[in-house]
């Protein structure tokens, strides 16, 4: 994938010199091993800043919303889906983007790698061939890239962009994989043993919103979490402060979570957020075969009403 | 200064007498990462003493992120109705062992908010005066840690009472290094024998290693001489701001961020005050009771976040950075704002502006 970032350069300075868009989001190098850093480019004179790798998992739509203009975004398969569940909400327009759809074999998970090195200093990484080379104080190790992919990455059935105006390469094969075993091994147990299993979860959560803030669709202008009068929420870390945060928020993406990683991959301890959103994904598709962000011109079941929709559930 | 060499199994069973006596804190792997927790003399095993860093500073246990202050009712018929009254707290002497230079340096520059002439914590400062801290010199510091160009370093001993440096092999050296550190050493013997000449040339050997591993980050002086306005009004925020999702894993993560928010919650007739870490990342943190927010734009946010580090701390203390350069809000920032890079655009910046 290293070499999609000539193409994205190039496709980047012909549009600012065309004066197609105001700005292209993007990613640049990171300073650090295994991160990239979200990049606004707004002059064809900057295009070289424009990078790609197997660090680029934030999802880059999260900077869609409220931005005013013709705008350029690098976007892999789950951030046109986002792309599409914010233009169905209205948070942006499609015509207002051009999308530099990116054909994506998975990004790569740093927590893997600490996993591997015993959370050792990584001083650099770099890959080829399917393997991945990491580096720092006493090793060199040679890694499987398929044993680093973030935990969504593995089981993403949307590779490749379901809406761009231009590919940077050729689509690449899309999987079909069983996507909701760790959420039917959860819904197998016991109430108490899933109350349980949440609380330690979630015990970890220092109430940083990384989560919220990383998601495309957190985008209220006033979480419920900030509401002051009255305060919905404790700010506390005392576990019932904490699991209403998640629960709720969880909630609030009912129908819309396109499971990108965002939140899981900026948690700054390691909380699994995702495995509230899937098991809601897995509901929705259950209950009406919906999958969000896939077609721009269907509406979200849970903002319809069909005369046969499943009721069921209520007892 | 005394310094003793003591076998790991010795500073083992040292940690372990001092958990007969008072409350130890160490840091302790949990889950994926490492974290100080109170250890009992069955857990002075666990203790970890090659970790990199906790992934949260230890600055919680002097400023803990959620605390119940005081308690209150509300109902008219007690007759203690709307009085507040203060909830016990734990101020029984303990210490912290293994603690990082950069975060016991981040103590001190806490100190200047907590505990001053005119305002004094009344819970910080019995905290501080109830720990002793033992450090843990860094022999190989992270690429992400910068703290020798903050006015720190891997073998800092300012707001420590003991250091303590791996030697290698198993071995530790012991440094006395105030007159705390030498009342628990009277109180708990480390055991040990006296550090021989080899040993304090291997000390001195590290030291430089671990300095010499360490990349400077330049001339921070700038910070200091240059106009307030200058920076402020600089247009690198717009380019700094830009990946900003503001949240608050810089503010949480950090070892010197201090600010907090006080509220209180009731629940029938029973309230209480609590304090809770806040962060200037979060546009509630600067929300009027009017309805308006003077910092309601994530560039301003962001820049208040470095400039109050950067150059409102320097200018109002004198006493350098409110950084300490433990890298955790550059290795944790979910979208990689390296503060390290926005001190280098500051400065270009200073260079220019002439």
């Amino acid at each position: 994938m290293f070499d999609y970032t000539e193409k994205i350069r190039e496709i980047a300075r012909r549009l600012l010199q065309e004066k197609k868009v105001d700005g292209i989001i993007g990613f640049k190098k990171g300073t650090i091993p295994m991160m990239n850093q979200p990049v606004f480019i707004t002059s064809p004179d900057r295009v070289e800043l424009l990078h790609w790798d197997s660090w680029c998992g934030v999802n880059l739509a999260n900077y869609l919303p409220k931005r005013e203009g013709r705008i350029g975004i690098v976007a892999k398969g789950c951030d046109t889906r986002s792309i599409v569940v914010l233009s169905q909400e209205n948070q942006v327009q499609r015509d207002q983007l051009y999308i530099i759809g990116v054909p994506c074999r998975g990004m790569l998970d740093r927590r893997k790698v600490w996993e591997v090195v015993g959370s050792a200093d990584v001083k650099g990484i770099e890959e080829g061939n399917g393997k991945v080379r990491v580096w720092g104080n006493g090793f060199d190790l040679k890694l499987e890239r398929s044993e680093l992919l973030q935990n969504n990455c593995v089981i993403c059935v949307h590779r490749n962009p379901v809406v761009f105006d231009e590919l940077v390469a050729d689509e690449v094969e899309e999987q079909s994989v069983d996507r909701y075993e760790d959420i039917r091994n959860i819904e197998a147990m016991s109430s108490d043993e899933k109350w349980n299993l949440f609380q330690e979860i979630f015990s970890r959560c220092i109430r940083c919103y990384a989560c919220r803030n990383a998601c495309p669709f957190c985008y209220c202008p006033q979480c419920f979490v900030d509401e002051s009068r009255p305060q919905w929420v404790g700010k506390t870390i005392d576990r019932t402060d904490t699991l209403t945060f998640h629960l709720l928020r969880a909630f609030h993406m009912a129908g819309r979570c396109t499971d990108c990683g965002a939140c899981e991959r900026a948690c700054p301890v390691g909380i699994p957020v995702r495995l509230l959103t899937k098991k809601l994904e897995k509901d929705v598709k259950e209950l009406y075969g919906y999958e969000a962000g896939v077609q721009l011109d269907e509406r979200p079941p849970l903002d319809t009403y069909k005369p046969d929709d499943p009721e069921d559930f209520i007892k | 200064m005394k310094r003793l060499v003591l076998t790991k199994d010795e500073l083992t069973a040292w940690v372990r007498r001092m958990t007969e006596g008072v409350k130890v804190f160490a840091p302790v792997a949990v889950g994926d990462y490492d974290e100080f927790r109170l250890v009992d003399s069955d857990q002075a095993d666990l203790i970890r003493w090659s970790y990199q860093n906790t992934r949260l500073s230890p600055k919680g246990l002097f400023h803990p992120q959620a605390e119940r202050m005081f308690k209150f009712s509300t109902s008219k018929e007690d007759p203690e109705w709307n009085i507040l009254k203060e909830v016990p707290k734990d101020f029984s002497p303990r210490v912290i062992v293994g603690m990082r230079p950069c975060d016991a340096a981040a103590l001190k520059i806490m100190d200047v908010n907590f505990d001053t002439p005119e305002y004094k914590d009344p819970w910080w400062v019995r905290r501080r005066k109830a720990t002793t801290i033992v450090g843990l010199a860094c022999t190989s510091p992270s690429s992400t840690c910068f703290c020798t160009s903050v006015n720190s370093g891997p073998f800092d001993t300012k707001g420590l009472d003991v250091l303590l440096v791996p030697l290698g092999g198993g071995r530790f050296l012991l440094e006395v290094v105030s007159e705390r550190g030498e009342e628990l050493c009277q109180q708990f013997g480390p055991g040990g024998k006296e550090a021989d000449s080899e040993a304090i040339a291997t000390y001195e050997e590290l030291k430089k290693k671990a300095e010499a591993a360490l990349v400077p980050i330049g001339d921070l002086s700038p910070f200091k001489e240059r106009d307030m306005l200058e920076f402020f009004n600089s247009p690198i925020w717009d380019e700094v701001q830009f990946a900003c999702i503001n949240c608050g894993v810089c503010t949480y993560l950090c070892p010197t961020c201090w600010c907090f928010d006080i509220q209180d919650e009731v629940y029938e007739s029973e309230g209480c005050r609590l304090r809770l870490w806040d962060s200037c990342m979060f546009p509630l943190f600067t929300l009027h009771g009017s309805g308006h927010n003077p910092r309601a734009e994530k560039l301003q946010r962001v820049r208040q976040r470095f400039m109050h580090k950067l150059k409102y701390y320097v200018d109002k203390y004198g006493q350098g950075v409110a950084c300490v350069g433990c890298g955790r809000c550059v290795q944790f920032c979910p979208v990689n704002i390296d503060i390290r890079e926005v001190i280098r655009l500051m400065l270009v910046q200073c260079e220019c502006a002439v």
